[in-house]
């Protein structure tokens, strides 16, 4: 026997018990002491089953009592959600903590462009979605008040209902005192508040083994062991399978949907993370809860049916199964059970709540109406904790007269569904704003209104009944009449269960008008600049968006603003820390793009993005972004690969530069050393016929009594030597003027073969040498438009040179000619050992002399040779082949021709 | 330039085809939950129905599978990073 004294002193007690550790964690958190327990994967899996409320706790049961295994698709939903962390989670939670977004209002608006009207829509929408869901756990907690009291009086139900509406008034302003003590006492950076999810997460415990303590005595202790517990439920009243597909699989889409969009999950899974890795511990932490806190509900829902008297409510089977067999202390503890999930609910759904209404309906018209604007001093957080203080105590007392408006009445499931259908019309914006860049503003404040519209018309409205929210003439015959239009019947088409109806017309029209007003709306830079970095929220290559230009002398409202919001301490610890990060001593630093960036997200960790935008263009004057500077950021990436392209272009053509740099210099030394050897050469040549001219000229001079034989050989020795060096200075001359291109040439018809002809006689004739000269003739009969002169000059130094230097015993020059196309070559190849392959390339310098030093002359034939050859537009070249030396002359094809241009000097 | 190497060493390649599974089992999950009990014969007639405690074991199996899968998956990317020493590829791509 359990009075009502006695559960109000447990209760309180428990209360006491989570006020303690909801402190004790605050002081750790603030000390920075107790991060492990606080920061851990187990306080962030046990957090997220705020998910499983008092509809979990009692109304599973009366659902499961009612229809069978329905009730699963509550769990299974999120379940999927959770084991699927990879696809969404993981880029909600990602893009949470990089956005420091405040709440699912504040990432819908921030993403949507920080779209004020987007974050009011989302918030109202939140506000109106939940409060039905607040009311059912104020009934929950009443309902189970009652029961303890009705056994209390020895009565029946019905004695407790003046008892409960006083517990129903109580247990809320017990819960709104909660959460206002913890969930605003400090305007925390990043929203994060250690004392409740700390306290959320032992209630979590609570009910995990309230209700795992009630399922284990129904099925050991009351059935007799699982084989029995199982025949029990085939044998019951929902012995069989008779969930029609389609509710099945609407209800598990609309409870993965909400456990996304829920604003208390969304505060709990991405708001209150703190690590990122916890997510995947999560992914099986989470569904192990949830599968163990569903593991009991058909046995004791089977157990209720068959022990309670028909008629009794089987919401409260959790309770009322106990207590009829006499376990008071079970009872308790299902007791507490349902209380921590009630409480844990409505204290973090207020507290996510009323973040959403401060930031987004409170503060921008605080903004509006205090025109003064934003620089005057004055702590705006006071602002701030009120509103939220007043959000809390509005949501809660909405809650509390939906409760009495409703009469309390109606099974808790039902109510739940119809919260669940509100907060799902979020999921195509959701989804869409992290998936696809194209999703634009105007694409999902159409979407949400046609799914809120919706959702109102065919779910919120008609649970009222016929006659409550809507007329009976509604149901029977559409709205204005119109048979279209009839709340559970759209478009006439009829005979779908009404659950499935709303939640299919909500969620696909929503889904097809947000997809196809985006299609052809256009975003704004500022939309665009977000959505890219939500969509590509895993590459790093576009880094934080740069939105504002930076202003004069911005820095001092800043400083005052700043303050007012995010406190003095603080505000002026965070701007001298990035003075320190831009290098200067001061306290205030240079309003930087950069930094006015990075004060926007620290102000939107406090009051949301679209408020901290609001306020921060008060001063700097608007965000000052243009399309050029979007594609600026969005190339970003781009931009620094063609950079690196270009540089490794430019590296390739230094190296190519570099390469022909040091060519350059080699050929310049190799010319410096020509010209060095040039003039010793020169120097060298000329001296040796001096010497020996001088050396006679003195005997001449100075011998006396010389006889005339002498005189005549010394004198002839002196004449040869002048005309030696008269040669080699003609041969000089006659090179640099060929080098320089300033010779003339006289071009003439000639015939080849009077050529060859004149120059094998003349160089026969200027040779005492004898060699046996083989020609063709017949090929030799070419006509050139050439300066004959110099092409025998050409001819006759090569004959010469094969009467000089041909060592066979018998020496034999052949004169070939052959026509190549247009081209004719003139070979003279002799017999002898040839030319040695190293000084091959050397034969056509100056000077060049091969080794022996056998001849007289100066080594100048040659390169005056390739100089002539060269002027006149052909080419000399030695070939090496089957133990001949060959020079071969290409005359080129146009001295053939009759052109007389080609044949001019240079 | 960072480039994306066509070809991975053993144990990189199995981290790839670990969380290939992890991006698997949410869409074998929902194909056994989802649709196959609107398979299920439902209705009045109770010889045609199927028993709520089959239906009930059918699903809690595969629930319960489904999380030792997730949990086998995790703790695999847990060692493999730690032996790593750190994660690689960016955090759990």
């Amino acid at each position: 026997m359990v009075t009502l004294n006695q559960l109000i002193a447990v209760c309180l007690a428990y209360v006491a018990l989570l006020f303690v550790v909801a402190f004790w964690a605050e002081r750790a958190a603030l000390r920075g002491r107790g991060g492990r327990l606080l920061g851990s994967p187990v306080v962030y899996t046990l957090s997220l089953s705020i998910y499983c409320t008092a509809w979990t706790f009692y109304g599973a049961v009366g659902y499961a009592a009612r229809s069978g295994l329905e009730y699963v698709t509550i769990y299974l939903g999120p379940s999927l959600v959770m084991i699927g962390w990879w696809w969404v989670l993981r880029r909600l939670v990602r893009i949470g903590r990089e956005q420091r977004v405040t709440s699912v209002a504040d990432l819908i608006s921030a993403r949507y462009g920080k779209s004020n009207l987007l974050a009011v829509m989302v918030t109202v929408m939140s506000v109106v979605g939940v409060t039905p869901y607040i009311a059912l756990q104020l009934q929950s907690v009443t309902l189970s008040v009652s029961i303890f009291a009705a056994q209390g009086a020895g009565v029946g139900a019905a004695a407790g209902v003046p008892l409960s509406d006083n517990a129903a008034f109580w247990v809320a302003a017990g819960l709104a005192l909660f959460t206002v003590l913890f969930g605003t006492r400090n305007l925390n950076v990043n929203e994060r508040h250690h004392g409740v999810v700390i306290a959320v997460a032992v209630e979590a415990v609570v009910k995990l083994v309230a209700l795992l303590a009630v399922g284990a005595f129904v099925v050991w202790g009351i059935a007799g062991g699982v084989a029995e517990t199982i025949a029990r439920i085939d044998a019951s009243p929902i012995g069989t399978w008779e969930t029609s597909g389609s509710r099945w699989t609407a209800l598990i889409v609309v409870s993965a949907a909400a456990f996304i969009c829920l604003p208390r999950m969304f505060q709990v899974m991405v708001v209150e993370n703190d690590d990122e890795r916890h997510l995947q511990i999560a992914s099986w932490a989470f569904p192990l809860y949830l599968l163990a806190i569903s593991l009991f509900v058909v046995p004791i829902a089977v157990a209720g049916l068959e022990l309670m008297p028909a008629g009794s409510n089987p919401d409260l089977y959790v309770l009322t199964v106990p207590l009829s067999q006499g376990q008071n202390g079970l009872a308790m503890l299902a007791f507490l059970g349902g209380f921590s999930s009630a409480t844990s609910m409505v204290i973090v759904a207020t507290l996510a709540l009323s973040t959403m209404m401060s930031n987004h309906i409170v503060m921008p018209l605080w903004l509006k109406l205090s025109q003064s604007g934003v620089q005057q001093s004055g702590d705006v957080r006071d602002v701030v904790i009120r509103a939220r203080r007043l959000s809390i105590l509005l949501i809660i007392s909405l809650g509390y007269f939906y409760y009495r408006g409703s009469g309390g009445s109606g099974a808790l499931a039902a109510i739940g569904l119809i919260s669940f259908g509100g907060v799902a019309q979020f999921l195509p914006a959701l989804l869409g704003g992290i998936f696809w860049r194209g999703a634009t503003r105007t694409g999902a404040v159409a979407g949400l209104t046609i799914g809120f519209v919706l959702w109102m018309f065919t779910m919120l409205l008609p649970s009222f009944g016929p006659d409550g929210a809507l007329p009976a003439a509604v149901f029977e015959e559409g709205l204005f009449g119109l048979g279209m239009l009839r709340p559970e019947a759209l478009f006439g088409i009829t005979g779908i269960d009404p659950t499935v109806h709303a939640v299919w017309w909500s969620l696909s029209l929503n889904s097809f008008v947000f997809f196809i007003v985006s299609s052809f709306s256009f975003p704004s830079p500022l939309e665009r600049l977000q959505g890219a970095q939500f969509v590509n929220a895993f590459d790093h290559s576009s880094g934080p968006a740069k939105g504002w230009s930076a202003g004069q002398g911005g820095a001092e409202d800043l400083m005052i603003m700043s303050q007012r919001i995010l406190g003095a301490n603080e505000a002026q610890a965070f701007f001298r820390a990035h003075a320190a990060r831009q290098g200067s001593a001061e306290t205030t630093p240079v309003p930087t793009p950069e930094f006015v960036q990075a004060l926007e997200r620290e102000l939107a960790a406090s009051v949301g993005a679209a408020t901290a935008n609001a306020m921060i263009s008060q001063i700097i004057g608007g965000q000052a972004i243009s399309v050029e500077d979007l594609m600026a950021v969005a190339d970003e990436s781009a931009q620094l690969l063609e950079y690196s392209g270009r540089l490794e272009v430019k590296s390739r053509q230094l190296a190519e530069t570099a390469q022909e740099l040091g060519r350059a210099n080699e050929k310049l030394t190799q010319l410096s050393l020509q010209k060095d050897s040039f003039l010793s050469q020169i120097s060298h040549e000329l001296r040796t016929p001096m010497t020996s001219i001088r050396a006679f000229s003195e005997i001449l001079r100075d011998m006396e009594g010389l006889s005339p034989s002498e005189k005549t050989r010394y004198a002839s020795i002196i004449h040869s030597e002048t005309i030696r060096l008269t040669r080699l200075l003609d041969d000089l001359l006659d090179l640099s003027v060929l080098e320089s291109g300033q010779v003339s040439l006289n071009a003439e018809q000639a015939n080849l073969h009077d050529v060859i002809e004149r120059s094998v006689l003349t160089a026969q004739a200027s040779s005492p040498r004898r060699i046996a000269v083989r020609r063709a003739v017949q090929a030799e009969d070419v006509t050139l438009f050439t300066d004959g002169d110099r092409l025998a000059q050409v001819f006759i130094n090569l004959t010469t040179n094969a009467i000089k230097y041909c060592d066979a015993v018998e020496p034999v020059l052949r004169i070939a000619v052959r026509r190549e196309g247009s081209d004719v070559k003139i070979s003279f190849s002799d017999n002898g050992s040839g030319i040695p392959v190293e000084a091959q390339n050397l034969v056509f310098e100056k000077f060049a002399r091969l080794g022996n030093g056998a001849g007289d002359g100066a080594g100048l034939g040659l390169a005056i040779c390739r100089e002539i050859m060269t002027r006149l537009g052909g080419d000399i070249h030695y070939v090496s082949h089957e133990g001949q030396s060959t020079f071969e002359v290409s005359l080129g094809a146009l001295m053939v021709e009759k052109d007389k241009q080609r044949l001019l000097p240079a | 330039m960072p480039q994306t190497r066509l070809f991975l060493e053993r144990r990189s390649y199995r981290r790839r085809r670990i969380m290939d599974v992890v991006r698997i089992l949410p869409v074998i999950c929902a194909l056994l939950w989802l649709v196959v009990p609107t398979m299920w014969p439902n209705g009045p007639e109770p010889e045609a129905a199927t028993f709520l405690s089959t239906a009930l074991k059918y699903l809690f199996v595969i629930w319960v599978i489904a999380i030792a899968t997730s949990f086998a998956l995790w703790r695999r990317i847990h060692r493999h990073d730690h032996k790593q020493g750190g994660v690689q590829n960016g955090p759990r791509d």
